[in-house]
């Protein structure tokens, strides 16, 4: 626990002098767009981590998050701000029916039909001429500063990506500490019983989708004031799905730091490929990127943060000297993808 | 609208649907052999395709030739494939495993794209170009074909599934995985198969394909989403369901491009996916468990 504490207090200092630290932009940018993947991850994590439902069609929150507070900017001259916060609500209400047609279906069936649905939102969006058609829409750079959020600087876009993150985090620790998160992972691990007890699955279900959708939308919405260009193709698409997926498993499902983990380790995997390989323009960035989506799927299916939880656990065990069936009860204990997270593990780190 | 354009609409919807039936029917089989979604599959039918061009660019084969080549490389490739990655997620949680044929969708295009380049190409001269005349109207040759050959490819799988002993063991397998195996069926060799099947239909639906479509990296994208609605709608491990309802697909695709535009006759594909898995989970001709 006092580890945990320190580790976290440290990481915190590092993200706090970091722009002090770092002044060359584009390396501002890369920890803009890993803050930013941490943040989407995240909210993925509430419902497709906590409750268990791994959603492949959440860019159709963020899209719908991003193009709210645009839209609202453009035409009505709303505050971004305030077009964030409306954009969360749109998507929260957006997720109701993303939820009342995809909840009464489980595993595969659940994730396809998310990326159906995910998959119509993007058409309606490259075909709507309000919304600016496959062309998209520009943010203008006429205000900037804060109420306006536009910069011209990376570093405040660096603040704003931290606070947000922050926020998301802090949003899911609350989760995890209520009625809620114990729900959740309820509907997660035994739905029978959750049933049984009187938990009503569909509205819980429900809630998570919700809370997920409006942060989810939260970050799209920075991301098309940072970048201050959306189209189908950037906000919408299912590969942006899987990204908010992917940090998630990466980093360690259902743990309140695995996206953090996960989108760090990522960013620098995806940076690291595209600057030696990706100018040959042969896809080896892609190759590299999709051969660890395998090797952590296959050999690591618990991510990051559960693959140190299991060695842990197995460490502990060995000291008790608890014979080998405990021990591996103790490490699926801590694999939150195969059973029910410690109770404490999620605080933990 | 003329009763002309409308028939032969109707009749492009038809032959489509014949090859997505055949991709569809290799993607349920891997389903209900052992309920694992192949998010991969149609990089399958990419590497079919490019199995038949490669042939035709540098042995001047024709597609229809090379057709039972490419068949059996696909075959042997999703056998190696099961052998090597997916058996090692049979117990995985669904997460991992969606993950798993995710990242090998990814790392093949990814790989199609390092050694042959992301260029369109396209086989020209193939002994199935030109159109074909029926009374008045006017079908394109290769499509013809293509869809001459998928109702073939579908015949041999089920003579294969309904009267071989190999087939009738993959069917145990698929309806109670344990029990086949309390009578000496071994499941992991059934899997081999199911996944070399599967395969094997995708890579036949490629290179039927190549004589008509354009070859990519990508090519599977437009593909894997129709198989998924099709598994559906016929019920996932049907066959003969998956049959039906590619061309019931392939004819709703081409009428709903008609009728209200092409830009939205995927939206209309999926919204009738959505429908069904709602109202109807055991797929429209799928029976009920």
């Amino acid at each position: 626990m006092k580890r945990t504490t320190l580790l976290l207090a440290a990481a915190a200092a590092v993200a706090l002098v970091l722009p002090f630290a770092v002044k060359d932009a584009y390396w501002v940018n890369l920890a803009v767009l890993a803050l930013m993947a941490a943040q989407m991850g995240a909210a993925w994590n509430l419902v497709g981590g906590y409750a268990g439902q791994a959603s492949l069609g959440h860019a159709a929150f963020y899209g719908v998050g991003a193009y709210t507070s645009t839209l609202l900017l453009i035409n009505f001259g709303w505050n971004p701000w305030l077009g964030m916060l409306a954009g969360g609500l749109v998507a929260a209400i957006l997720s109701a029916v993303f939820g009342w047609s995809c909840f009464r279906l489980k595993g595969h069936y659940f994730t396809m039909a998310t990326i159906a649905v995910a998959e119509i939102v993007q058409i309606v969006f490259t075909n709507w001429e309000y919304a600016g058609t496959a062309v998209g829409l520009s943010i203008p750079m006429d205000r900037q500063g804060l109420a306006a959020m536009v910069f011209s600087d990376k570093v405040s876009y660096y603040w704003l990506a931290l606070a947000l993150l922050a926020l998301t985090l802090l949003a899911t620790w609350a989760v995890e500490r209520s009625f809620l998160g114990f729900y959740f992972r309820a509907i997660k691990d035994e739905p029978d019983a959750a049933r049984s007890v009187g938990i009503d699955i569909a509205r819980y279900k429900q809630v998570a989708l919700s809370l997920s959708a409006f942060f989810t939308a939260i970050g799209g919405s920075l991301y098309a004031q940072k970048e201050l260009y959306i189209d189908p193709g950037s906000v919408l698409s299912t590969a942006l799905s899987i990204k908010m997926a992917l940090v998630s498993i990466l980093g360690g499902v259902g743990t309140l730091f695995g996206p953090v983990i996960g989108s760090m380790v990522l960013t620098v995997i995806e940076e690291l490929s595209r600057a030696t390989f990706g100018g040959s323009g042969r896809g080896t960035d892609t190759v590299i990127y999709a051969g660890l989506i395998v090797v952590v799927a296959v050999f690591y299916p618990s991510g990051i943060l559960g693959w140190f939880k299991e060695r842990a656990a197995r460490r502990q065990a060995r000291r008790e000297g608890e014979d080998a069936e405990q021990v591996r009860a103790a490490a699926q204990d801590a694999s939150p993808l195969a059973a029910p997270a410690h109770e404490s593990a999620g605080a933990s780190l | 609208m003329t009763a002309d354009l409308l028939f032969q609409t109707l009749a492009s919807g038809v032959l489509i649907g014949l090859i997505y039936a055949l991709v569809a029917i290799g993607l349920t089989m891997i389903f209900g052999v052992m309920d694992i979604v192949n998010f991969a599959h149609g990089e399958f039918l990419m590497l079919g395709m490019y199995s038949s061009f490669w042939l035709f660019a540098l042995f001047a084969l024709d597609p229809l030739i090379t057709l039972p080549l490419t068949v059996l490389m696909l075959f042997a490739f999703g056998m190696l494939l099961y052998k090597l990655v997916v058996k090692r997620i049979i117990d995985a949680p669904p997460l991992s495993q969606i993950f798993t044929t995710f990242g090998l969708m990814l790392l093949f295009r990814g790989l199609a794209q390092f050694f042959w380049k992301p260029d369109y190409r396209t086989i020209e001269g193939s002994i199935a170009s030109g159109s074909v005349h029926l009374a008045h109207f006017q079908l394109g040759r290769p499509q013809v074909v293509a869809g001459a050959g998928a109702i073939v490819v579908t015949l041999v799988v089920w003579w294969f599934l309904h009267r071989t002993k190999l087939g009738a063991a993959l069917e145990a397998t698929a309806s109670d995985k344990e029990a086949a195996r309390l009578m000496g069926i071994d499941s992991h060799r059934m899997f081999g198969l199911a996944w070399g099947i599967g395969a094997a239909c995708a890579g036949a639906a490629g290179a039927l394909l190549s004589t008509f479509f354009p070859i990519f990296p990508e090519v599977g994208a437009n593909f894997i989403l129709i198989a998924f609605v099709v598994v559906n709608l016929g019920g996932f491990g049907s066959v003969a369901g998956a049959f039906w309802a590619g061309i019931l697909v392939g004819v709703i695709e081409v009428m709903g491009g008609l009728l209200i535009g092409p830009q939205y006759k995927m939206a209309i594909v999926l919204g009738l996916f959505l429908a069904v898995l709602m109202f109807r989970p055991q797929g429209l001709m799928g029976r009920t468990q």
